[in-house]
C-alpha cells in the first residue's frame, strides 16, 4: 500500500528522538510501552488524541539524535500511517525505512499545511494533496533500492532472500 | 576525479574502483555493535531471519553499557537477552559488568577497532571510531540484525565536508569538545546532515587521539554520517599496542570534492558551553556575564570518559571542595580508565573534594540513572546531547561542556571558566 489519508498533526523543527520517546521508556521495547509515551511531551496525551491513520507534520531535521529505533516504532505504534517533514535526521529516515514506517521529504508543502488539515498522500509517486486546502504538491521520490525495500515491507523481508 | 578518504573506504569494502556521493552501495562491515538498548531489538528482528548463527563471531560486538550495571528489573531482563545471545553465538567480543565500559570508550581502547574499517553500530555515536580513520556510522537495530546475519549493509555515499583545523591553541583550556562545539554552533545541528565531516589541517598535530574521539564522537550532533580523521603518527602510536592485525591507512586525494569548507583556528578558539536544549547553542566560556547557577555536574560518557578528561578534571579539583548545593558525578569510562584513575590518585581527588566516582556506565547522559535531574533542576555536563527532558525532568536543563568547566563549575557552583578557581 502506497496510498494514505489523515488528519495533518503538526510538530515544529528538530524534533529529536529524546521528544519522540524518551530513554526512560527503553527499558522496554513493547509496542504498548512505546505507543503510550510516544510524543508525550510534544503534544499532550498524544497517542490518545489522535486517530489511526493521521499524518505526522514536522519542520526540519526530524528525529534528530539517537539511533533508537524505538522512535519510528513508537510513531508507527501509535497510530501515524506517514510522516511529513521538511527533512529527516539521517538514521531516524534509514530506522524508518527499515521497519516500514512511510516517510516524506516534502520542504514547500510543510509551511503551508496547517494543524487538522486533511492530507493523501501517495508514496510511491510522491504526490502530497492537501485536501482542505484545494492544493497538490510533487515531493521527493525514493530511489528504486529504497522502494524496494518498502515493497517487501521492511528490511528484513528485504534481506531475507540474501541469507546464506 | 580524486576520492576522499570516506569515498575510498566505502569503495573497498563495496568491491568497487571508485564511488561518488548519492551512490547507493552494498558494502562489507568489519564491525557491527549494539549495546542493552538496542541489542535486544536487533536480536528480535534477527530471529525472524531463517540463519542460526552471525555472519562472524569475532566481528560482532555486545556492550551493556546504558542502564547497566542493571538499573531496574526490566533494564536485567534485557541484558540478560543481550547476554544470552553472546554465549548462545559465542561472541568473541561481548563485555561483560565489570569488564565492560561505555561502548565508544572501550571498542578504541580494546584495540577491535582500527584505521580503514567499516563500522556500524546501533548507537547513534559509533561515528567516534572516525577519529582512528575509520568509516564509522550509527544505524537502527534492524540495520544491526540485517548485518549480522549477512555481514553487509547499504549506504548512500555522503558528500564530505572539510573541516580544515589550523594554529595552536592559546587558551590552556581549549579542548577536543570545544572543537566540535564550536563547529556545531557554527553550521548547526543539521549543517552536516547525511554528510561526511573530515578534519584535517596542521592543527590536529595538537589534538590528542582522546580528543578527537570526541570530535568525532559528536559529529552526529551536527547530522553528520561519519566523522572522520587522517591516519598520522599520533594514531599510530595510539593503535600500536592496542590494534591487532593489519589495517589500511586511506588518504583523501589532492583532487577530491568537498560540498564546503569550514575552518577552525585553534589559537582563536576559546572553551565553549552548548546552553538548553540543543548542541548548537554555543556560547564562549567568557561571553557568559550573568550567574548560572547548576546543581549538578557530571563528567564522563562516551564524549568525555576518557583518561584525559578524568586527567584535566582531577587537575582543577585538587585540594578543592564540590560547593555545598552540588552533586559531582565523575564517571570514568572503562575499567583501564577507572584503574589509571585509581593508580594516579584521581578517585582519591574527586572523593575529597566532595564527588561521586562512579563505575562505567552512560547513565545520567541519556537520563538513565545515576543523577537524575529533578523539575528545574540545571546540570553542567560533559555529554553530548542538551535536548529537553535529556537527562531528568522534562523542566530540568543540561548545558555541555569541556572536562574543565564541568569541574570549575561543580567548584563554584555555577557555570565557570577554570580560570576563576586557579
Amino acid at each position: 500500500m502506497t496510498n494514505y489519508q489523515g488528519k495533518a498533526w503538526k510538530v515544529g523543527n528538530d524534533v529529536d528522538t529524546d521528544l519522540i520517546i524518551a530513554a526512560k521508556y527503553l527499558n522496554d521495547a513493547s509496542d504498548e510501552n512505546m505507543r503510550e509515551h510516544c510524543l508525550e511531551n510534544v503534544i499532550e496525551d498524544f497517542a490518545n488524541v489522535i486517530s489511526p491513520g493521521d499524518i505526522l507534520v514536522a519542520g526540519k531535521n526530524f528525529g534528530c539524535g539517537s539511533s533508537r529505533e524505538h522512535a519510528p516504532i513508537a510513531i508507527k505504534a501509535a497510530g501515524i500511517s506517514v510522516v511529513v517533514a521538511k527533512s529527516f535526521a539521517r538514521i531516524f529516515y534509514r530506522n524508518a525505512i527499515n521497519i516500514g514506517l512511510p516517510i516524506v521529504t516534502a520542504p514547500d508543502a510543510v509551511d503551508e499545511i496547517d494543524h487538522g488539515d486533511e492530507l493523501k498522500i501517495d508514496v510511491d509517486t510522491g504526490e502530497l494533496v492537501n485536501v482542505t486546502k484545494g492544493k497538490t504538491y510533487k515531493t521527493e521520490v525514493f530511489p528504486e533500492f529504497i522502494k524496494e525495500i518498502i515493497a517487501k515491507g521492511n528490511l528484513l523481508n528485504y534481506v531475507k532472500g540474501q541469507v546464506k | 576525479m580524486g576520492m576522499t578518504m570516506t569515498e575510498k573506504i566505502l569503495a573497498a569494502h563495496a568491491g568497487l574502483e571508485s564511488v561518488k556521493p548519492g551512490d547507493l552501495i552494498s558494502a562489507k562491515t568489519d564491525i557491527v555493535l549494539s549495546n542493552d538498548i538496542t541489542g535486544p531489538v536487533a536480536i528480535r528482528e534477527f530471529r525472524k531471519l531463517e540463519t542460526e548463527k552471525v555472519f562472524d563471531k569475532d566481528k560482532v560486538v555486545m556492550v551493556p553499557d546504558h542502564f547497566a550495571p542493571n538499573k531496574d528489573i526490566q533494564s536485567a531482563q534485557q541484558c540478560k537477552e543481550l547476554r544470552e545471545f553472546a554465549m548462545e553465538q559465542n561472541l568473541t567480543h561481548y563485555f561483560e559488568v565489570g569488564r565492560m565500559g561505555v561502548e565508544h570508550c572501550l571498542l578504541p581502547e580494546q584495540g577491535i577497532v582500527g584505521p580503514g574499517q567499516l563500522i556500524i553500530g546501533a548507537d547513534s555515536h559509533t561515528c567516534t571510531y572516525g577519529a582512528l580513520g575509520a568509516f564509522s556510522t550509527g544505524v537502527g537495530s534492524t540495520d544491526v540484525a540485517a548485518a549480522m546475519a549477512t555481514g553487509e549493509t547499504w549506504f548512500r555515499v555522503p558528500e564530505s565536508i572539510k573541516v580544515i583545523v589550523k594554529n595552536k591553541p592559546k587558551d590552556p583550556w581549549v579542548s577536543g569538545k570545544d572543537v566540535i562545539l564550536y563547529l556545531i554552533g557554527k553550521i548547526g545541528v543539521d549543517g552536516a546532515r547525511y554528510q561526511a565531516l573530515e578534519f584535517t589541517g596542521e592543527g590536529l598535530q595538537y589534538i590528542s587521539m582522546d580528543g578527537r574521539q570526541t570530535i568525532a564522537n559528536m559529529a552526529i550532533e551536527a547530522g553528520a554520517k561519519n566523522g572522520i580523521f587522517p591516519v598520522d603518527n599520533l594514531t599510530k602510536e595510539y593503535i600500536k599496542d592496542r590494534f591487532k592485525g593489519e589495517y589500511t591507512v586511506y588518504e583523501s586525494d589532492p583532487d577530491a570534492v568537498y560540498s564546503m569548507e569550514v575552518e577552525i583556528d585553534l589559537a582563536e578558539l576559546t572553551p565553549q558551553v552548548a546552553f538548553p536544549h540543543l548542541p548548537s547553542n554555543t556560547k564562549s566560556i567568557y561571553d557568559i556575564k550573568e550567574d548560572i547557577v547548576i546543581d549538578q555536574s557530571v563528567i564522563g560518557s562516551c564524549t568525555n570518559g576518557r583518561f584525559e578528561d578524568m586527567e584535566i578534571a582531577a587537575n582543577i579539583l585538587k585540594g578543592k571542595k564540590v560547593a555545598p548545593h552540588v552533586r559531582l558525578i565523575v564517571i570514568p569510562g572503562t575499567q583501564e580508565v577507572y584503574k589509571e584513575c585509581v593508580k594516579k590518585g584521581i578517585v582519591d581527588i574527586v572523593i575529597d573534594a566532595g564527588g561521586v566516582f562512579s563505575t562505567p556506565t552512560c547513565g545520567p547522559c541519556l537520563g538513565g540513572y545515576m543523577g537524575i535531574l529533578a523539575k528545574g533542576e540545571r546540570a553542567i555536563s560533559t555529554t553530548n546531547r542538551n535536548f529537553v527532558g535529556r537527562m531528568g525532568h522534562v523542566e530540568s536543563e543540561v548545558y555541555l561542556s569541556n572536562p574543565a568547566i564541568a569541574a570549575a563549575s561543580a567548584i563554584t557552583g555555577k557555570i565557570s571558566s577554570p580560570e576563576e578557581v586557579k
